[in-house]
């Protein structure tokens, strides 16, 4: 198998994990998307170290773009996005998703449930872009 | 020191959250059994991954930057801290999100 295809297969059984399995449906949370937008940046970022300096490489025959083995990715094309294979999505959103979901599990198996996150400190900025449910 | 290229961006991710866990109260290091039972699961998938992909040389590692450590025969020691690190990075951004947003995930009654 390539590593799209265990990508999409483990996209696939984190969302049935998450539906189907566990019942937690954090797919459906705007939190959950929220926060993945933030972990998606710091993934571009740190997973463009990782890639653009050669620390992990690929071989083309596992990957949809071409051989930078022993050269420099693009930033985007060719397979990758900010230097990393686009299949690097796949497996980090399988991964966040899966975690998120089993987190959320334990706590409604009442696994050290409470306190609930928060409250944040009375500086933290109110009302801003990210809003806050009245 | 280049060997230590791979444990530097852990490092980063690490430092990049864990203050969430203090300023934004995202309590998830405080519920250290809740986390360790969320990890083992994910840990264990990943590692298969990161087994078939790398007996297959789907991918592999710069020698000269990672530290060498390898366990259980085939998985180099970032790899398990990255399987470890990502999903706390993860859900410290999730809780800390919940914290400032006060939303329902589902878990709370």
């Amino acid at each position: 198998m390539t590593y799209i295809q265990i990508g999409i297969i483990y996209c696939l059984l984190a969302f049935v994990t998450d539906f189907y399995i566990l019942k937690t449906k954090v797919l459906k949370l705007r939190m959950f998307w929220l926060s993945y937008s933030i972990v998606l940046f710091f993934q571009f970022i740190t997973n463009g170290v990782l890639t653009r300096f050669l620390i992990v490489r690929y071989n083309d025959f596992a990957i949809i773009g071409g051989d930078y083995t022993t050269k420099t990715p693009p930033l985007i094309g060719d397979g990758r996005l900010f230097y990393a294979p686009v299949e690097d999505v796949f497996f980090g959103f399988s991964m966040i998703l899966f975690t998120v979901s089993i987190w959320i599990w334990l706590g409604r198996r009442n696994i050290q449930k409470l306190p609930i996150s928060g409250p944040p400190p009375r500086w933290w900025p109110k009302g801003h872009w990210y809003g806050t449910k009245k | 020191m280049t060997k230590f290229s791979y444990i530097g961006v852990l490092v980063f991710i690490l430092f990049g959250t864990v203050w969430l866990e203090i300023v934004l109260q995202a309590r998830v290091l405080r519920k250290i059994k809740r986390l360790i039972l969320t990890l083992i699961p994910v840990v264990t998938l990943y590692i298969i991954w990161d087994y078939y992909a790398i007996i297959n040389n789907h991918w592999f590692f710069d020698p000269t930057k990672t530290t060498g450590v390898i366990l259980i025969g085939f998985l180099p020691i970032e790899e398990l801290l990255f399987f470890i690190v990502v999903p706390i990075a993860a859900l410290l951004s999730f809780e800390a999100v919940r914290s400032i947003k006060q939303e329902k995930a589902g878990d709370e009654k």
